[in-house]
């Protein structure tokens, strides 16, 4: 189980100066085995809450207890060796280094053998032949380097994986593949799985749904509860603009 | 041979053993070991130091290896290769050059190959530095490379300095005729107080010859690296000029690549970067499972594959 406790972030200097805080007071458990959806507005703290898990990100109180252990103080390393890996939003390129590779490190087998690599990018919608042997570079689009990220996560195939916004710069039809992957993914595997999403195919997949807003858990709980109050919230309008209407 | 002579050529050559074809294996300042094949011949030069290789017309798919190895302290050698490379060649040529130095007094090899490429022909020409020894003496190399290659020729050129090297000045020419193409790959890494100058000059003569330049180092520690580049474009060609190094610790590196047009349909690019590792590349490694050490290791460990 991920319990996250009474966790916060704050930042110095922000735009505008001042302290800002980027998640507040956060409290969440999640079980093992499920399948939850994290969402809610663009800079609700989505993301730092994901690297937060993973610590690339450092919270300002609070802790994280992973399994029954207290993972708040541990680096990147420790975490990943304990089971925790996360996906990013905007992966990096790298100069030199080959899909294989890459799939290589993250599934800890140097002899990772061609058919696995294949499988790995199957689901991820690339054609092996066409990819494992090119480098991680500019060459490739904001895409293909995305779902050759997925397909990382997957090759770690890691007890918690944190997917961040795996749809983003990704065509439809590969996007229909990779919904059907996270749902063979939560019914073959007893891995958690924390996928930060705002596409409804994906909120369809949840055992829960989380909102983040502002900081904050602003609701949680399945589709059915929390589905029709997102799309009310998003139907609501600028808050600016009402004000300006209103005087 | 012994241990350390086997450890050198594998090092430079990826040698286990004598080689097969073609070769000239150079130690301590005298040739070791030679063989010629029906279409390779080696021969010493009689006005100065080194050898004249002959490759037939039409000799494909064979390898020539001159590896050169220095294995006693205080030895300085100046030496001269001309290949004589015929029209519709395919060959490797495996050159390269061990310094192990376990004694107080510096070590030299300063070397210039010249290679004249036929018509027609495809030549790929790979060339290793290392250098080891527990000595304080220096490890020093100065190699020189000329090639001129014929009409619709190939020229790859993969020149590769990763270890123990003290101190480098490389100076590489390439005249490139009509059709022509050249392709050099160098990398290079320097650490402690090691300093590396790499001078290049690729001169794309005739029409639609090309070049493409690709530099990739690193330097760390408080080793300085500086690279000059250049190509110049004297007729329709394409030429491109790549140069990428990762810079840490206290290190200094200068790179000053130029385009020269002489020619209104010349076109030529460079681009040249300079940076340390990106701070995302390492956490990504280490959400793998790595830590900062070794995912450091691997990102330069690719960049220079």
């Amino acid at each position: 189980m991920l319990q996250i406790k009474d966790l916060s972030l704050v930042a110095d200097n922000v735009a505008g100066g001042g302290r800002k805080a980027i998640l507040d007071n956060v409290n969440l458990e999640i079980k093992d085995g499920s399948l939850v959806v994290l969402t809610g507005p663009n800079g609700g703290g989505k993301t730092t809450l994901a690297k937060a898990v993973m610590g690339i990100a450092t919270p300002t109180s609070g802790s994280i207890v992973y399994n029954d252990t207290d993972i708040t103080n541990m680096t990147i390393t420790e975490r990943a060796r304990l089971g925790v890996s996360y996906g990013f939003q905007q992966p990096p390129r790298f100069k030199g280094m080959r899909v294989r590779d890459l799939l290589e490190l993250a599934s800890g087998k140097a002899d990772l053998s061609t058919m696995d690599c294949c499988m790995y990018l199957n689901k991820v919608g690339l054609c092996a032949g066409d990819y494992i042997d090119r480098e991680v570079d500019t060459s490739l689009s904001g895409g293909e380097v995305k779902r050759i990220e997925i397909a990382t996560i997957l090759a770690r195939n890691s007890s918690l994986m944190i997917f961040d916004e795996p749809e983003a710069g990704i065509d439809l039809w590969s996007f229909a593949k990779l919904t059907d992957t996270f749902k063979d993914l939560h019914k073959n595997s007893d891995a958690t799985i924390i996928i930060i999403s705002h596409q409804e195919r994906i909120i369809n997949l949840a055992d829960e749904i989380v909102v983040l807003s502002e900081g904050k858990v602003e609701r949680k709980g399945s589709k059915e509860d929390v589905f029709p109050s997102i799309l009310a919230e998003a139907t609501r309008g600028c808050k600016y603009m009402k004000n300006v209407e209103a005087n | 041979m012994n241990k350390t002579d086997l450890k050198l050529l594998k090092e430079i050559a990826d040698l286990e053993r004598v080689p097969q074809g073609a070769y000239n294996i150079r130690k301590d300042g005298a040739t070791d070991s030679r063989s010629s094949t029906e279409n390779i011949i080696i021969e010493s030069k009689t006005d100065k130091s080194g050898i004249d290789i002959t490759i037939k017309d039409g000799t494909v798919n064979e390898s020539l290896h001159i590896p050169v190895i220095i294995t006693k302290t205080g030895i300085s050698e100046m030496v001269y290769n001309d290949f004589h490379i015929g029209d519709n060649c395919d060959v490797l040529i495996i050159a390269g050059c061990g310094i192990h130095n376990s004694g107080c007094e510096t070590s030299q090899h300063d070397g210039v190959h010249t290679f004249y490429v036929g018509k027609n022909s495809r030549v790929r020409y790979v060339e290793k530095h290392y250098g080891d020894g527990e000595g304080t003496g220096e490890r020093i190399m100065n190699p020189e490379t000329i090639a001129y290659i014929g009409e619709n020729s190939f020229m790859q050129m993969d020149t590769t300095q990763i270890k123990g090297v003290d101190s480098t000045k490389r100076k590489t020419t390439i005249i490139v005729g009509k059709g022509g193409e050249v392709a050099v790959n160098e990398k290079l890494m320097t650490h402690g107080k090691q300093i590396a100058e790499s001078e290049m000059e690729i001169v794309l003569e005739a029409e639609d010859a090309t070049g493409r330049v690709i530099s990739r180092s690193v330097a760390k520690d408080s080793s300085y690296q500086v690279f000059y580049p250049k190509m110049t474009g004297k007729a329709s060609c394409f030429g491109h000029v790549e140069c990428d190094s990762i810079i840490m610790d206290d290190a200094k590196i200068s790179s000053i690549p130029a385009i020269c047009a002489e020619h209104t349909d010349a076109r030529l690019v460079h681009e040249a970067a300079i940076g340390k590792i990106a701070g995302e590349q390492l956490l990504k490694l280490m959400t793998l499972g790595l830590s900062e050490a070794e995912a450091e290791e691997r990102i330069l460990e690719g960049f220079l594959n």
